[in-house]
Protein backbone atom coordinates (compact mmCIF):
# COMPACT_ATOMS: atom_id res chain seq x y z
CA UNK A 1 0.00 0.00 0.00
CA UNK A 2 2.75 2.25 0.89
CA UNK A 3 3.97 2.13 -3.16
CA UNK A 4 1.00 3.54 -4.13
CA UNK A 5 1.08 7.18 -5.12
CA UNK A 6 -0.68 9.79 -3.27
CA UNK A 7 -2.19 11.15 -6.21
CA UNK A 8 -3.51 7.80 -7.30
CA UNK A 9 -4.88 7.40 -3.86
CA UNK A 10 -6.57 10.43 -3.27
CA UNK A 11 -8.15 9.97 -7.32
CA UNK A 12 -9.18 6.42 -5.74
CA UNK A 13 -10.85 8.12 -2.61
CA UNK A 14 -13.11 10.73 -5.92
CA UNK A 15 -10.66 13.33 -4.73
CA UNK A 16 -11.09 15.37 -7.85
CA UNK A 17 -7.64 17.36 -9.17
CA UNK A 18 -9.60 20.49 -9.03
CA UNK A 19 -10.28 19.80 -5.59
CA UNK A 20 -7.12 18.72 -4.61
CA UNK A 21 -5.63 22.20 -6.24
CA UNK A 22 -7.98 24.21 -4.33
CA UNK A 23 -6.49 22.60 -1.26
CA UNK A 24 -2.68 23.11 -2.31
CA UNK A 25 -3.78 27.10 -3.16
CA UNK A 26 -4.97 27.25 0.87
CA UNK A 27 -2.21 24.96 1.81
CA UNK A 28 0.62 27.75 -0.26
CA UNK A 29 -1.49 30.34 1.25
CA UNK A 30 -1.20 29.13 5.39
CA UNK A 31 2.66 28.28 4.60
CA UNK A 32 3.20 32.06 3.37
CA UNK A 33 4.07 30.51 -0.28
CA UNK A 34 3.51 32.63 -3.17
CA UNK A 35 0.24 31.27 -4.90
CA UNK A 36 1.95 29.77 -8.11
CA UNK A 37 3.93 27.41 -5.50
CA UNK A 38 -0.04 25.68 -5.29
CA UNK A 39 0.20 23.73 -8.78
CA UNK A 40 4.20 22.48 -7.50
CA UNK A 41 2.58 21.08 -4.66
CA UNK A 42 -0.27 19.46 -6.29
CA UNK A 43 2.25 18.16 -8.70
CA UNK A 44 4.52 16.91 -5.59
CA UNK A 45 1.82 15.93 -3.65
CA UNK A 46 0.34 13.38 -6.24
CA UNK A 47 3.88 12.10 -7.15
CA UNK A 48 5.04 11.36 -3.40
CA UNK A 49 5.16 8.23 -2.20
CA UNK A 50 3.12 7.48 1.15
CA UNK A 51 5.12 8.04 3.73
CA UNK A 52 5.23 5.79 6.70
CA UNK A 53 4.08 7.54 9.80
CA UNK A 54 4.34 6.10 13.09
CA UNK A 55 1.97 7.59 15.92
CA UNK A 56 2.65 7.30 19.72
CA UNK A 57 -0.17 7.88 21.76
CA UNK A 58 1.69 8.94 25.53
CA UNK A 59 0.00 11.11 28.73
CA UNK A 60 -2.82 12.11 26.34
CA UNK A 61 -6.66 12.75 26.14
CA UNK A 62 -6.84 11.93 22.61
CA UNK A 63 -8.62 15.54 22.07
CA UNK A 64 -5.17 16.05 19.75
CA UNK A 65 -6.01 12.52 18.03
CA UNK A 66 -9.83 13.51 17.74
CA UNK A 67 -8.91 17.03 16.85
CA UNK A 68 -6.86 15.81 13.51
CA UNK A 69 -8.69 13.04 12.20
CA UNK A 70 -11.88 15.47 11.95
CA UNK A 71 -14.41 12.58 12.62
CA UNK A 72 -17.61 14.37 12.20
CA UNK A 73 -16.58 15.61 8.54
CA UNK A 74 -14.75 13.75 5.42
CA UNK A 75 -12.37 16.68 4.52
CA UNK A 76 -10.25 17.13 2.18
CA UNK A 77 -7.45 17.33 4.91
CA UNK A 78 -8.80 14.12 6.60
CA UNK A 79 -8.23 12.56 3.16
CA UNK A 80 -4.85 14.19 2.79
CA UNK A 81 -4.09 12.57 6.33
CA UNK A 82 -5.18 9.37 5.09
CA UNK A 83 -2.77 9.37 2.03
CA UNK A 84 -0.20 9.05 4.03
CA UNK A 85 0.38 5.76 5.56
CA UNK A 86 -0.35 5.76 9.42
CA UNK A 87 1.24 2.30 10.19
CA UNK A 88 0.82 2.73 14.06
CA UNK A 89 -2.09 4.58 15.96
CA UNK A 90 -3.39 2.57 18.74
CA UNK A 91 -5.98 4.73 18.69
CA UNK A 92 -7.27 4.51 15.26
CA UNK A 93 -5.90 1.38 14.01
CA UNK A 94 -8.03 -1.80 14.33
CA UNK A 95 -5.14 -4.02 15.08
CA UNK A 96 -4.74 -4.38 18.97
CA UNK A 97 -2.31 -6.24 21.08
CA UNK A 98 0.47 -8.10 19.97
CA UNK A 99 -0.76 -7.47 16.22
CA UNK A 100 -0.59 -3.97 16.83
CA UNK A 101 2.90 -4.00 18.34
CA UNK A 102 4.56 -6.42 15.70
CA UNK A 103 2.94 -3.41 13.08
CA UNK A 104 4.73 -0.97 14.97
CA UNK A 105 7.76 -2.61 14.66
CA UNK A 106 7.57 -3.92 10.72
CA UNK A 107 6.69 -0.44 9.98
CA UNK A 108 9.66 0.54 11.56
CA UNK A 109 11.97 -1.58 10.07
CA UNK A 110 10.69 -1.31 6.79
CA UNK A 111 11.06 2.40 6.96
CA UNK A 112 14.50 2.72 9.12
CA UNK A 113 15.03 6.43 9.36
CA UNK A 114 12.11 7.54 6.51
CA UNK A 115 9.55 7.76 8.72
CA UNK A 116 7.54 10.25 10.73
CA UNK A 117 7.28 9.97 13.99
CA UNK A 118 4.42 11.72 15.54
CA UNK A 119 3.65 12.07 18.78
CA UNK A 120 0.80 13.50 21.13
CA UNK A 121 1.10 13.34 25.08
CA UNK A 122 4.17 14.07 27.35
CA UNK A 123 6.31 11.43 28.56
CA UNK A 124 6.57 10.62 32.26
CA UNK A 125 9.80 10.44 34.26
CA UNK A 126 8.29 10.23 37.72
CA UNK A 127 7.44 6.61 37.68
CA UNK A 128 7.78 4.60 34.29
CA UNK A 129 4.57 2.61 34.85
CA UNK A 130 2.76 5.65 34.85
CA UNK A 131 1.95 5.25 31.03
CA UNK A 132 2.78 2.40 29.46
CA UNK A 133 1.68 0.67 25.71
CA UNK A 134 1.72 -2.98 25.42
CA UNK A 135 3.74 -2.99 29.30
CA UNK A 136 6.68 -0.45 27.26
CA UNK A 137 7.29 2.57 29.16
CA UNK A 138 6.57 5.85 27.26
CA UNK A 139 10.08 6.78 27.88
CA UNK A 140 11.71 3.46 26.24
CA UNK A 141 9.40 3.23 23.40
CA UNK A 142 10.10 6.90 22.18
CA UNK A 143 13.38 6.50 22.22
CA UNK A 144 12.91 3.43 20.25
CA UNK A 145 11.18 4.79 17.92
CA UNK A 146 13.10 8.10 17.47
CA UNK A 147 15.96 6.59 16.60
CA UNK A 148 14.84 5.25 12.96
CA UNK A 149 12.77 8.39 12.57
CA UNK A 150 13.46 10.90 9.50
CA UNK A 151 12.05 13.52 12.29
CA UNK A 152 9.40 14.11 14.79
CA UNK A 153 6.03 15.81 15.15
CA UNK A 154 4.96 16.51 18.37
CA UNK A 155 1.30 16.78 18.10
CA UNK A 156 -0.33 19.33 20.72
CA UNK A 157 0.88 21.03 23.48
CA UNK A 158 1.50 17.98 25.61
CA UNK A 159 4.16 16.37 23.44
CA UNK A 160 5.32 20.02 22.66
CA UNK A 161 5.59 21.50 25.97
CA UNK A 162 3.99 19.06 28.46
CA UNK A 163 1.01 20.40 28.45
CA UNK A 164 -1.47 20.01 31.06
CA UNK A 165 0.38 16.75 32.85
CA UNK A 166 3.14 19.12 33.71
CA UNK A 167 1.43 21.66 35.09
CA UNK A 168 1.94 21.92 38.54
CA UNK A 169 2.84 19.92 40.77
CA UNK A 170 3.51 17.36 37.89
CA UNK A 171 2.61 14.70 39.52
CA UNK A 172 4.07 12.38 36.75
CA UNK A 173 7.14 13.95 36.21
CA UNK A 174 5.73 14.91 32.39
CA UNK A 175 8.52 16.04 29.73
CA UNK A 176 8.11 16.82 26.27
CA UNK A 177 9.57 15.10 23.24
CA UNK A 178 12.39 18.02 23.07
CA UNK A 179 13.42 17.63 26.67
CA UNK A 180 14.50 13.63 25.64
CA UNK A 181 14.97 13.81 21.91
CA UNK A 182 18.00 16.08 21.43
CA UNK A 183 19.51 14.38 17.91
CA UNK A 184 16.46 14.14 15.26
CA UNK A 185 14.83 17.65 13.84
CA UNK A 186 11.38 17.97 15.61
CA UNK A 187 8.38 19.94 14.75
CA UNK A 188 5.83 21.13 17.46
CA UNK A 189 2.51 22.09 16.25
CA UNK A 190 1.35 22.91 19.72
CA UNK A 191 -2.43 23.32 20.74
CA UNK A 192 -4.96 21.64 23.07
CA UNK A 193 -5.77 20.60 20.69
CA UNK A 194 -3.84 21.82 17.39
CA UNK A 195 -5.84 23.25 14.60
CA UNK A 196 -6.61 20.31 11.62
CA UNK A 197 -5.22 21.98 8.94
CA UNK A 198 -1.66 22.78 10.91
CA UNK A 199 -0.73 19.14 10.62
CA UNK A 200 -2.12 18.99 7.32
CA UNK A 201 0.14 21.89 6.17
CA UNK A 202 3.23 20.34 7.99
CA UNK A 203 2.49 17.08 5.86
CA UNK A 204 2.12 18.77 2.91
CA UNK A 205 5.46 20.71 3.14
CA UNK A 206 7.45 17.78 4.29
CA UNK A 207 6.01 15.95 0.72
CA UNK A 208 6.54 18.50 -1.85
CA UNK A 209 9.78 19.58 -0.34
CA UNK A 210 11.11 16.84 1.94
CA UNK A 211 11.45 19.16 4.54
CA UNK A 212 10.24 20.38 7.57
CA UNK A 213 8.84 23.68 7.63
CA UNK A 214 10.55 27.09 8.91
CA UNK A 215 10.13 27.07 12.95
CA UNK A 216 10.08 29.97 15.35
CA UNK A 217 12.06 29.39 18.70
CA UNK A 218 10.03 27.00 20.40
CA UNK A 219 10.11 24.78 17.27
CA UNK A 220 6.82 25.29 15.98
CA UNK A 221 5.91 26.16 12.08
CA UNK A 222 6.63 29.97 11.29
CA UNK A 223 3.78 29.88 8.85
CA UNK A 224 1.09 28.81 11.66
CA UNK A 225 2.89 30.47 14.57
CA UNK A 226 4.29 33.48 14.25
CA UNK A 227 1.56 35.84 15.02
CA UNK A 228 -0.35 36.29 18.09
CA UNK A 229 -3.93 35.84 18.44
CA UNK A 230 -4.34 39.44 19.17
CA UNK A 231 -2.56 40.81 16.05
CA UNK A 232 -4.95 38.65 14.04
CA UNK A 233 -8.00 38.90 15.89
CA UNK A 234 -10.67 40.72 14.79
CA UNK A 235 -11.75 42.27 18.12
CA UNK A 236 -8.09 44.03 17.94
CA UNK A 237 -9.95 47.67 16.81
CA UNK A 238 -11.91 47.45 19.97
CA UNK A 239 -8.71 46.88 21.82
CA UNK A 240 -7.52 49.70 20.36
CA UNK A 241 -9.80 51.95 21.09
CA UNK A 242 -10.43 51.24 24.65
CA UNK A 243 -13.38 49.14 24.35
CA UNK A 244 -13.78 46.35 26.87
CA UNK A 245 -16.25 43.97 27.55
CA UNK A 246 -16.41 43.42 31.73
CA UNK A 247 -18.55 40.80 31.87
CA UNK A 248 -19.45 37.93 29.53
CA UNK A 249 -23.17 39.31 29.33
CA UNK A 250 -22.32 43.09 29.83
CA UNK A 251 -23.33 45.51 27.08
CA UNK A 252 -19.60 45.24 25.56
CA UNK A 253 -20.02 41.51 25.24
CA UNK A 254 -22.78 41.98 23.28
CA UNK A 255 -21.56 43.95 21.01
CA UNK A 256 -18.49 42.25 20.61
CA UNK A 257 -15.92 44.23 22.34
CA UNK A 258 -11.91 43.36 23.23
CA UNK A 259 -12.05 40.08 26.13
CA UNK A 260 -8.69 41.18 27.71
CA UNK A 261 -10.46 42.39 30.31
CA UNK A 262 -11.98 39.02 30.82
CA UNK A 263 -8.67 37.00 30.97
CA UNK A 264 -7.62 37.18 26.50
CA UNK A 265 -4.40 35.46 26.19
CA UNK A 266 -4.61 36.47 22.42
CA UNK A 267 -1.30 38.74 23.36
CA UNK A 268 0.84 36.36 24.46
CA UNK A 269 -0.29 33.52 22.16
CA UNK A 270 0.97 32.26 19.10
CA UNK A 271 -0.64 30.41 16.61
CA UNK A 272 -3.26 30.42 13.49
CA UNK A 273 -6.73 30.46 15.56
CA UNK A 274 -7.61 33.74 14.28
CA UNK A 275 -7.56 33.69 10.78
CA UNK A 276 -7.65 29.39 9.62
CA UNK A 277 -10.50 29.00 12.52
CA UNK A 278 -11.80 25.82 13.81
CA UNK A 279 -14.59 23.27 12.27
CA UNK A 280 -13.67 24.39 8.20
CA UNK A 281 -13.21 27.98 9.07
CA UNK A 282 -16.35 28.63 11.04
CA UNK A 283 -15.68 30.04 14.12
CA UNK A 284 -12.77 30.44 16.79
CA UNK A 285 -13.30 31.05 20.47
CA UNK A 286 -12.98 34.32 20.53
CA UNK A 287 -15.49 34.47 18.03
CA UNK A 288 -17.59 32.61 20.10
CA UNK A 289 -17.29 34.84 23.16
CA UNK A 290 -14.61 33.45 25.55
CA UNK A 291 -10.88 34.61 25.36
CA UNK A 292 -8.41 32.78 24.45
CA UNK A 293 -6.53 30.66 27.43
CA UNK A 294 -3.09 30.38 25.24
CA UNK A 295 -3.25 26.93 25.10
CA UNK A 296 -0.51 26.61 22.35
CA UNK A 297 2.09 28.10 24.76
CA UNK A 298 3.89 26.41 26.72
CA UNK A 299 2.91 26.21 30.81
CA UNK A 300 -0.53 27.74 29.68
CA UNK A 301 -2.11 25.78 32.66
CA UNK A 302 0.21 28.18 35.16
CA UNK A 303 -0.18 31.06 33.74
CA UNK A 304 -2.74 32.46 36.58
CA UNK A 305 -6.71 31.79 36.06
CA UNK A 306 -8.26 31.78 32.78
CA UNK A 307 -10.27 34.74 33.71
CA UNK A 308 -7.62 36.88 35.27
CA UNK A 309 -6.94 39.84 32.79
CA UNK A 310 -2.98 39.46 31.26
CA UNK A 311 -2.25 43.13 33.27
CA UNK A 312 -3.24 41.76 36.63
CA UNK A 313 0.45 41.01 38.92
CA UNK A 314 0.30 38.99 42.14
CA UNK A 315 1.37 41.70 44.59
CA UNK A 316 0.51 39.85 47.44
CA UNK A 317 -2.87 40.25 50.24
CA UNK A 318 -3.61 43.14 52.42
CA UNK A 319 -2.30 40.50 54.89
CA UNK A 320 1.06 40.08 53.31
CA UNK A 321 1.24 44.28 52.84
CA UNK A 322 0.25 44.82 56.47
CA UNK A 323 3.42 42.33 57.60
CA UNK A 324 5.90 43.75 55.27
CA UNK A 325 4.78 47.51 56.98
CA UNK A 326 5.27 45.66 60.50
CA UNK A 327 8.61 44.49 59.89
CA UNK A 328 9.51 47.96 58.05
CA UNK A 329 7.94 50.10 61.31
CA UNK A 330 10.48 47.98 63.58
CA UNK A 331 12.91 48.80 60.93
CA UNK A 332 12.31 52.05 61.60
CA UNK A 333 12.20 52.08 65.01
CA UNK A 334 14.93 50.63 64.96
CA UNK A 335 16.80 53.15 62.95
CA UNK A 336 15.49 56.12 65.24
CA UNK A 337 16.62 54.46 68.33
CA UNK A 338 19.84 54.08 66.97
CA UNK A 339 19.95 57.83 65.79
CA UNK A 340 18.61 58.84 69.29
CA UNK A 341 21.77 56.43 70.73
CA UNK A 342 24.47 58.22 68.41
CA UNK A 343 22.61 62.10 69.18
CA UNK A 344 22.95 61.09 72.80
CA UNK A 345 26.59 60.04 73.08
CA UNK A 346 27.39 63.21 70.92
CA UNK A 347 28.94 66.08 72.31
CA UNK A 348 26.07 68.92 72.88
CA UNK A 349 27.32 70.79 70.28
CA UNK A 350 26.83 68.20 67.69
CA UNK A 351 23.84 66.90 68.73
CA UNK A 352 21.13 69.26 67.53
CA UNK B 1 9.06 29.66 34.72
CA UNK B 2 9.38 33.04 31.91
CA UNK B 3 10.14 36.39 32.63
CA UNK B 4 6.59 37.61 32.05
CA UNK B 5 5.59 34.54 35.04
CA UNK B 6 8.29 36.04 37.15
CA UNK B 7 7.28 39.40 36.41
CA UNK B 8 3.45 38.95 37.13
CA UNK B 9 4.51 36.54 39.85
CA UNK B 10 7.69 36.35 42.67
CA UNK B 11 8.67 40.04 41.29
CA UNK B 12 5.69 41.66 41.78
CA UNK B 13 5.02 39.97 45.17
CA UNK B 14 8.63 40.99 46.29
CA UNK B 15 8.44 44.44 44.91
CA UNK B 16 5.15 45.28 46.63
CA UNK B 17 6.95 43.75 49.40
CA UNK B 18 10.32 45.70 49.49
CA UNK B 19 8.29 49.15 48.53
CA UNK B 20 6.35 49.31 51.69
CA UNK B 21 9.22 47.87 53.72
CA UNK B 22 11.00 50.75 52.56
CA UNK B 23 8.23 53.62 52.76
CA UNK B 24 7.36 52.15 56.29
CA UNK B 25 11.07 52.16 57.08
CA UNK B 26 11.81 55.74 56.43
CA UNK B 27 8.86 57.47 57.06
CA UNK B 28 8.91 55.79 61.07
CA UNK B 29 12.51 56.21 61.09
CA UNK B 30 12.01 60.16 60.17
CA UNK B 31 8.58 60.49 62.59
CA UNK B 32 10.59 58.86 65.06
CA UNK B 33 14.00 61.12 65.54
CA UNK B 34 14.94 63.21 68.33
CA UNK B 35 13.70 66.63 67.78
CA UNK B 36 14.21 69.84 69.97
CA UNK B 37 12.76 70.95 73.10
CA UNK B 38 11.15 74.12 72.01
CA UNK B 39 11.59 76.77 74.15
CA UNK B 40 10.73 79.62 72.88
CA UNK B 41 6.67 81.95 72.47
CA UNK B 42 4.93 80.66 69.15
CA UNK B 43 4.72 83.82 66.89
CA UNK B 44 2.01 82.71 64.78
CA UNK B 45 -0.95 81.52 65.62
CA UNK B 46 -2.14 79.47 62.78
CA UNK B 47 0.07 76.40 61.75
CA UNK B 48 -2.39 74.80 60.00
CA UNK B 49 -3.56 77.31 58.01
CA UNK B 50 0.42 78.21 57.37
CA UNK B 51 1.18 74.96 56.18
CA UNK B 52 -1.64 74.57 53.82
CA UNK B 53 -0.51 77.97 52.53
CA UNK B 54 2.98 76.46 51.86
CA UNK B 55 1.68 73.70 50.39
CA UNK B 56 -0.07 75.71 47.84
CA UNK B 57 2.88 78.29 47.11
CA UNK B 58 5.42 76.30 46.72
CA UNK B 59 3.71 74.10 44.54
CA UNK B 60 4.00 77.41 41.94
CA UNK B 61 7.32 79.31 41.07
CA UNK B 62 8.19 82.18 43.57
CA UNK B 63 7.63 85.44 41.38
CA UNK B 64 11.13 86.34 41.96
CA UNK B 65 12.56 83.24 40.64
CA UNK B 66 9.86 82.92 37.40
CA UNK B 67 12.12 83.74 34.83
CA UNK B 68 14.44 81.30 35.95
CA UNK B 69 12.43 78.22 36.64
CA UNK B 70 9.43 78.44 34.71
CA UNK B 71 10.29 76.06 32.21
CA UNK B 72 11.37 73.74 34.74
CA UNK B 73 8.27 74.06 36.57
CA UNK B 74 5.71 73.49 33.41
CA UNK B 75 7.67 70.01 32.08
CA UNK B 76 7.75 68.98 35.72
CA UNK B 77 4.16 69.23 36.21
CA UNK B 78 3.18 68.14 32.56
CA UNK B 79 5.46 64.53 32.80
CA UNK B 80 3.81 63.95 36.53
CA UNK B 81 0.65 64.78 34.73
CA UNK B 82 1.25 62.70 31.89
CA UNK B 83 2.55 59.69 33.37
CA UNK B 84 -0.04 59.53 35.96
CA UNK B 85 -2.55 59.60 33.78
CA UNK B 86 -1.24 56.89 31.41
CA UNK B 87 -0.54 54.62 34.69
CA UNK B 88 -4.43 55.12 35.79
CA UNK B 89 -5.94 55.72 32.65
CA UNK B 90 -5.17 53.18 30.31
CA UNK B 91 -7.68 50.48 30.28
CA UNK B 92 -5.53 47.66 29.92
CA UNK B 93 -3.59 48.94 33.32
CA UNK B 94 -7.29 48.69 35.44
CA UNK B 95 -7.73 45.15 35.98
CA UNK B 96 -4.13 45.73 37.86
CA UNK B 97 -5.90 48.57 39.84
CA UNK B 98 -8.96 46.80 40.49
CA UNK B 99 -7.29 43.67 41.79
CA UNK B 100 -5.64 46.06 44.38
CA UNK B 101 -8.75 48.43 44.93
CA UNK B 102 -11.58 46.35 44.56
CA UNK B 103 -12.96 48.91 42.20
CA UNK B 104 -11.76 50.90 38.94
CA UNK B 105 -13.00 53.72 36.44
CA UNK B 106 -13.39 54.75 32.86
CA UNK B 107 -10.62 55.07 30.86
CA UNK B 108 -9.21 57.29 27.89
CA UNK B 109 -8.61 55.70 24.25
CA UNK B 110 -5.32 53.42 24.02
CA UNK B 111 -4.01 56.06 21.18
CA UNK B 112 -4.89 58.89 23.13
CA UNK B 113 -3.02 56.94 26.26
CA UNK B 114 -0.20 55.80 24.01
CA UNK B 115 0.30 59.67 22.10
CA UNK B 116 0.43 61.05 25.63
CA UNK B 117 2.99 58.30 27.16
CA UNK B 118 4.82 59.59 23.79
CA UNK B 119 4.95 62.88 24.93
CA UNK B 120 5.44 62.52 28.35
CA UNK B 121 8.70 60.18 27.47
CA UNK B 122 9.49 63.23 25.25
CA UNK B 123 9.54 65.80 28.06
CA UNK B 124 11.63 63.32 30.42
CA UNK B 125 14.52 62.84 27.63
CA UNK B 126 14.43 66.89 27.62
CA UNK B 127 14.56 66.80 30.88
CA UNK B 128 17.55 64.01 31.36
CA UNK B 129 19.42 65.82 28.47
CA UNK B 130 19.11 69.42 29.88
CA UNK B 131 20.04 67.48 33.52
CA UNK B 132 22.96 66.76 31.06
CA UNK B 133 24.59 69.90 29.65
CA UNK B 134 23.11 72.53 31.97
CA UNK B 135 26.17 74.34 33.97
CA UNK B 136 24.19 74.29 37.02
CA UNK B 137 22.13 71.40 37.22
CA UNK B 138 25.27 68.81 35.96
CA UNK B 139 27.23 69.82 39.16
CA UNK B 140 24.25 69.67 41.63
CA UNK B 141 22.98 66.40 39.94
CA UNK B 142 24.30 62.63 41.16
CA UNK B 143 23.28 59.09 40.66
CA UNK B 144 19.93 59.22 42.42
CA UNK B 145 18.63 61.75 39.68
CA UNK B 146 19.91 59.91 36.65
CA UNK B 147 18.45 56.25 38.13
CA UNK B 148 15.25 57.59 38.99
CA UNK B 149 14.86 59.94 35.69
CA UNK B 150 15.73 56.70 34.23
CA UNK B 151 13.78 54.01 36.08
CA UNK B 152 10.94 56.70 35.45
CA UNK B 153 11.22 56.71 31.41
CA UNK B 154 11.63 52.95 31.73
CA UNK B 155 7.46 51.79 32.26
CA UNK B 156 7.07 54.56 29.58
CA UNK B 157 9.49 52.96 27.00
CA UNK B 158 8.65 49.51 28.17
CA UNK B 159 5.05 50.14 27.80
CA UNK B 160 5.30 51.79 24.20
CA UNK B 161 7.27 49.37 22.99
CA UNK B 162 5.33 46.40 24.22
CA UNK B 163 1.43 48.33 22.75
CA UNK B 164 3.32 49.03 19.78
CA UNK B 165 4.36 45.29 18.92
CA UNK B 166 7.74 46.35 17.91
CA UNK B 167 9.30 42.80 18.73
CA UNK B 168 5.76 40.76 17.56
CA UNK B 169 7.61 37.31 18.21
CA UNK B 170 8.31 38.69 21.89
CA UNK B 171 5.61 40.43 22.77
CA UNK B 172 5.19 38.34 26.35
CA UNK B 173 9.00 38.94 26.74
CA UNK B 174 7.76 42.49 26.14
CA UNK B 175 5.06 42.58 28.44
CA UNK B 176 7.13 40.93 31.03
CA UNK B 177 9.98 43.84 30.74
CA UNK B 178 7.14 46.32 31.08
CA UNK B 179 6.01 45.38 34.37
CA UNK B 180 9.47 44.48 35.44
CA UNK B 181 10.22 48.11 35.09
CA UNK B 182 7.29 48.99 37.50
CA UNK B 183 8.76 46.86 39.96
CA UNK B 184 12.25 48.13 39.75
CA UNK B 185 10.90 51.97 39.82
CA UNK B 186 8.47 50.67 43.37
CA UNK B 187 11.86 49.07 44.85
CA UNK B 188 13.74 52.28 44.37
CA UNK B 189 10.88 54.44 44.94
CA UNK B 190 11.69 54.53 49.31
CA UNK B 191 15.11 54.74 48.59
CA UNK B 192 15.80 57.59 46.20
CA UNK B 193 14.54 60.81 45.51
CA UNK B 194 11.61 59.42 44.19
CA UNK B 195 10.20 59.14 47.64
CA UNK B 196 9.17 63.19 47.31
CA UNK B 197 6.24 61.83 46.17
CA UNK B 198 5.65 60.55 49.73
CA UNK B 199 7.06 63.35 51.65
CA UNK B 200 7.41 66.31 49.07
CA UNK B 201 3.51 67.88 50.52
CA UNK B 202 3.91 66.96 54.01
CA UNK B 203 7.07 68.35 54.18
CA UNK B 204 5.89 71.28 52.66
CA UNK B 205 3.25 71.51 54.68
CA UNK B 206 5.69 70.91 58.00
CA UNK B 207 7.94 73.47 56.91
CA UNK B 208 4.83 76.18 56.56
CA UNK B 209 3.42 75.67 59.72
CA UNK B 210 7.46 75.87 61.49
CA UNK B 211 8.31 79.34 59.86
CA UNK B 212 4.44 80.28 60.92
CA UNK B 213 5.61 79.55 64.46
CA UNK B 214 8.87 81.75 64.33
CA UNK B 215 6.47 84.24 62.46
CA UNK B 216 8.09 83.52 58.87
CA UNK B 217 5.99 83.76 56.09
CA UNK B 218 7.24 79.96 54.01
Amino acid sequence: MRDVLVGDYLRGRGVSRRSLLKFCAAAASWMALPPTMAQEIAAAIEKARRPSVIWLPFQECTGCTESITRAETATLESLIFDAISLDYQHTLQAAAGDAAEEARHQAMKENWGKYLLAVDGSIPLANPGYSTIAGVSNLDMLLEAAKGAAAIIAIGTCAAFGGIPAARPNPTGAVAVSDLIKDKPIINVSGCPPIPVVITGVLAQYLTFGSIPDLDRLGRPRAFYGQSIHDRCYRRPFYERGQFAESFDDEGARKGWCLFKLGCKGPITYNSCATIKWNGGTSFPIEAGHGCIGCAEPNFWDKGGFYEALSVSRWGTFGTVAAAAAVGAAAGVASAALARHRQAKAPEGESR
Amino acid sequence: MTLFDFARGPGMFWATTIMVIGIVWRLAGAVLLARHKDRSTPRGDNRVAAGLRAVLMRSVPPHELEKHITFQHLTGYAWHIGWFVTFLFFVPHMPFIESILGFGWPGLPNQAIVMLAAITLAILLLLLVRRIVHPVLKVISDFDDYVSTLLACAPLVTGIVAFAHLFPSHHETMIGLHILSVEALMVWLPFGKIFHCVTGLPLRFQIGAAFARRGVKA
